[in-house]
């Protein structure tokens, strides 16, 4: 079924995607289905394993079932300090 | 304390956040933007956070240092936005009664923070090059990212 949801990107990712957020429709079930899906249309260099993602504003398994309205945000290797 | 801030971090007004008659020792640490890294020359950095989640992650730390040690006060302000050479990018502090608790729990806030907190840096370098640090590709020749500077 299909869901809408708000995906946000950030350092790597919102250049490599051309923006700081956006509202996509997705069938994907899964935070990894939804990246594998977005990874494949705008060609992100980094896979998965190098990344954490977190829903609603709090990390969570890639596993994790989406629901509609959820807020996901990939996470690049972090690099503070 | 854990707060991102787009703006300058002022240390002497933190300073005073960890002012106790019961702390005998009081640790800080300031990281500063370094003019080289990984053998390049830097010239600028930009520092980039995911807020509402850097500020839950960071406040999880603060909590650990006070569970793992005797502190009385931790405090940590990490800086986002451009950054010139020599600008104040963190700052740590700690109260405790003794010093070996205000340096341990200091030392494990900035370690912590660096591994887990999601922020990012991007060092601009001389020649105009630009790179998210630890964001590169990994191919099979790739040895992976330098060691945390």
């Amino acid at each position: 079924m299909k869901k809408i949801l708000h995906v946000r990107y950030f350092a790597i990712l919102r250049e490599q995607r051309g923006l700081a957020q956006e509202q996509i429709e997705t069938a994907a079930a899964t935070a990894a289905e939804c990246y594998e899906e977005l990874r494949g249309r705008h060609g992100f260099t980094l896979p998965a394993d190098r990344l954490r993602v977190a829903v609603n504003d709090e990390f969570a398994p890639w596993s994790a079932l989406l629901g509609e309205g959820d807020t996901l945000a990939f996470i690049p290797p972090v690099a503070g300090g | 304390m854990f707060r991102i801030s787009p703006e300058v971090i002022e240390s002497a007004a933190l300073q005073s956040l960890l002012h106790d008659p019961r702390a005998g020792a009081c640790a800080t640490f300031e990281g500063r933007v370094r003019n080289r890294n990984d053998g390049q020359a830097v010239q600028a950095l930009e520092y980039e956070a995911y807020a509402p989640l850097a500020e839950k992650e960071g406040a999880r730390i603060l909590a650990e240092a006070r569970a793992r040690f005797p502190v009385l006060h931790a405090v940590c302000v990490h800086r986002v936005g451009a950054l010139a050479l020599g600008d104040l990018a963190v700052w740590v502090g700690v109260a405790a009664e003794h010093r070996g608790a205000a340096f341990d729990a200091c030392r494990y806030i900035i370690d912590e923070a660096k591994a887990r907190v999601p922020i990012w840096k991007k060092e601009h370098y001389a020649g105009g090059a630009t790179v998210w640090i630890n964001c590169a590709p990994r191919g099979p020749a790739d040895p992976g990212p330098p060691p945390a500077g």
